[in-house]
């Protein structure tokens, strides 16, 4: 493979790589406001509109069926919108309504447009999957100039998405349009994903959207080295996977990407610096292996207080899990308690903290008290 | 039975069987979960088809299903690492493990019938060919018993643990402080969707799980508010889609499974404009009325404060009305003729003069700003 050589490679690898920087840095922002899974509605969404838009017109000019596309995703979001504001439908519900409704819709177009005698469709069923080979001329400069307007709009902007990003209420009172930045910043995602559309396919866009801000997140706790980040990791996965798609015959492009990208986040999880699971592991490793005793030494301490008059009035176990964190092993903390003396236990899953145990809660709340 | 009616048979026994766990998916927020696993169970459809070489043994249901609980504990797995937000764990997982199943089948079984666009958009209009037969007798389509059996299966289980689930769904730290173990009734759950999901999807493709499953529930809970009839609601909601989208791909030849989803959303519409209180319109017509009612004790109250006085017939005066009270004269007169309506003013001539009703009404107004102000 001579990638210098190949117009097409070329061609392919740069359309990818405009494709992995848009959906990296807006994909940055929806990660932070919660709205990760808003590109899989999107993505979704546009199903129909590219099918419209080949209706209406006839042509597959990029642009036409990108702006069909991004038409679709958009309502995609008034609705979600809408629903979760007008009605008490959760959010979550909103988002798996929209995706499966558009996209049942969206086929419906597409069998109706393959039974028309003029079938000219070939090529719309590569928006499933995405099909980086299929990625001509015309469709990487489209791709190119709405990238650029994406990235242009969102740097002009940077210090307002970022205040509304973190902190919308103080946005709001420093006068900022909330509402309008809003709507402007999920636009730009709508175009983010649009663009994305062809080479990776409607199905599996949104993991471009997630997954880059997920793996930058855990290098970085800044917003701009995040998106900088985020955006590089997309250009990297999108040329990876595309060019692979492209060389190594029956790899859809779509799914290749996305199984780059997972592999950036698997070794993002485990390394990133402090927060890695590695870290973690190497770190807490000793403390986990000995479960913690004091909070549920407490949490006992606690329960007995109620009973002043009864030293032995036995806790039942449950109530101390629902004290304790999910996953903390409150049984052997318990056996831990009583091969020290601290607790004992009083009847089936029934436990009171010994004279001892009494005393050693106090100390520990005495020294809370001190530091 | 003719080819057809099969179809529609197994379509509203799919949509019944999804709606149900649907309900809980919808009330538990984890609505997208349906479509992480009806995406992320492929993987196990096709490593355990390359085991086994055939598309109908069950170990291919049940590999499909272990793969879906499979999905949701690297989600939970994901999220309790607090590395991740919710929301991006599930879009972590699923699109990866999907990925892995389409590359699989491109890769490595091209030319069995095992596509990728069949699994993604069902291919019902096939199912009524392949029948299930015994001792050489045609029992019907393979899809209607399968679909049968797990519609059964989620009516026996959400049965038997009706009022666990439902106490764990309303209120989870109440269900764990009285012992039930929410992480076995999430599980349980998940198993019930996974099973729901992996049937159906062979029917009608990952999509449409996800039209049936949250869609109809969704459509139920902006009608009632009781959870046995959501959930009955919510069946019925789906097998009326089921009906109308298979009628509609009927008549243009389209696909059925895109046309069922599609229907889903046109009754949620439905639904989400004209549902009784919940509606848009029945929200419409009460914010009119409070409107209304609002416009009518600023009127009395208006009219109490200057009537008697010597600006009277300026203040007072029907033509000049909405001046004072800086409305238009259209909302002005609707006003007036409501509060005419409830005896609480008289009309002599162009004067307008609250009654002792009107009086009244006034003098609780100006209490309650009072108390609000005071509170």
């Amino acid at each position: 493979m001579d990638f210098f050589g190949d117009y097409t490679l070329r061609l392919v690898a740069l359309g990818s790589a405009v494709l992995g920087a848009t959906s990296g840095a807006l994909g940055s922002f929806a990660y932070l406001r919660r709205q990760s899974l808003l590109g899989d509605a999107v993505s979704h969404a546009a199903l129909p509109g590219i099918a419209l838009a080949f209706l209406f017109t006839g042509s597959k000019a990029p642009l036409v069926l990108m702006v069909g596309a991004g038409l679709a995703g958009w309502i995609g979001t008034l609705v979600v919108r809408a629903v979760v504001g007008r009605s008490r439908v959760p959010f979550d519900s909103a988002l798996g309504i929209v995706l499966s409704v558009f996209f049942g819709l969206g086929l419906v177009l597409l069998t109706y447009i393959q039974k028309r005698p003029s079938a000219a469709q070939a090529g719309l069923d590569s928006f499933l999957f995405g099909q980086a080979a299929s990625l001509l001329r015309r469709d990487v400069v489209t791709m190119t100039v709405l990238a650029t307007a994406v990235l242009v709009v969102l740097v002009m902007l940077w210090k307002e998405f970022k205040l509304l990003s973190f902190d919308p209420d103080f946005a709001s009172s420093l006068g900022l349009p909330i509402r309008r930045l809003d709507g402007l910043l999920t636009l730009l995602l709508v175009v983010a994903i649009v663009i994305g559309l062809q080479t990776v396919g409607v199905v599996l866009m949104s993991a471009m959207i997630v997954a880059p801000a997920a793996a930058a997140r855990q290098w970085s706790r800044r917003l701009a080295p995040m998106v900088f980040l985020a955006a590089m990791i997309g250009v990297f996965s999108g040329v990876t996977g595309s060019v692979m798609s492209s060389t190594v015959p029956r790899l859809p492009t779509g799914p290749t990407i996305v199984l780059v990208l997972s592999a950036v986040v698997v070794v993002s999880l485990m390394l990133a610096p402090r927060r890695g699971l590695v870290w973690r592991f190497l770190r807490l490793g000793r403390l986990l292996r000995a479960p913690d005793l004091d909070p549920v030494l407490m949490h006992l301490f606690a329960l007995s207080l109620q009973h002043p008059g009864d030293p032995d009035h036995g806790h039942s176990i449950a109530v101390l899990r629902t004290m304790s964190p999910g996953g903390a092993d409150v049984g052997a903390a318990l056996e831990g308690l009583a091969d020290r003396g601290l607790a004992r236990a009083t009847g089936d899953g029934l436990w009171a903290p010994t004279a001892i145990g009494r005393r050693e809660a106090e100390r520990v709340l005495e020294r809370e008290v001190e530091s | 039975m003719s080819p057809e009616l099969e179809i529609v048979l197994i379509a509203v026994v799919t949509a019944v069987a999804a709606a149900l766990p649907g309900a809980y998916l919808v009330l538990r927020r984890t609505a997208l979960v349906s479509d992480a696993i009806s995406h992320a169970i492929l993987p196990g459809i096709v490593v355990a088809f390359f085991f086994t070489r055939d598309l109908n043994s069950p170990l291919l249901l049940l590999a499909a299903a272990a793969t879906g609980v499979l999905t949701v504990v690297l989600i939970e797995a994901l999220i309790r690492s607090r590395l991740v937000p919710e929301d991006a764990s599930i879009g972590l997982v699923f699109p990866a493990l999907f990925s892995i199943g389409v590359i699989l089948i491109s890769r490595y079984a091209g030319g069995v019938h095992l596509d990728t666009d069949s699994v993604l958009l069902g291919e019902l209009a096939f199912a009524p060919f392949d029948r299930l037969t015994m001792g050489g007798v045609d029992l019907g389509p393979r899809a209607l018993w399968t679909m049968g059996a797990i519609l059964l299966l989620n009516l026996v289980v959400i049965s038997l643990v009706w009022k666990e689930l439902k106490l764990a769904t309303v209120d989870s730290s109440l269900a764990a402080l009285l012992g039930f173990s929410p992480a076995l009734i999430h599980y349980s759950l998940m198993t019930l969707v996974s099973i729901t999901a992996v049937g159906a999807f062979d029917a009608v493709g990952s999509i449409l799980v996800v039209a049936l499953m949250i869609a109809p529930p969704a459509t139920a809970y902006l009608v009632v508010d009781r959870f046995a009839p959501m959930m009955w609601l919510g069946a019925l909601v789906a097998a009326v889609s089921a009906v109308l989208g298979y009628g509609v791909a009927f008549l243009f030849d389209v696909s059925i499974a895109g046309s069922m989803a599609a229907a889903c959303g046109v009754l949620f519409s439905f639904a989400f404009w004209f549902a009784p209180r919940r509606g848009l319109l029945a929200q419409g017509r009460r914010r009119a009325a409070q409107r209304l009612d609002l416009g009518v004790r600023m009127l009395v109250v208006h009219l109490l404060h200057h009537q008697d006085t010597e600006a009277a017939p300026e203040e007072c005066s029907l033509p000049r009305l909405h001046r004072h009270l800086k409305w238009s004269t259209g909302r002005t007169q609707q006003v007036v003729r409501e509060a005419q309506q409830r005896l609480l003013l008289e009309r002599s001539g162009e004067l307008l003069r609250a009654t002792d009703a009107g009086r009244r009404l006034a003098e609780a107004a100006i209490i309650g700003e009072f108390s609000i102000l005071n509170s």
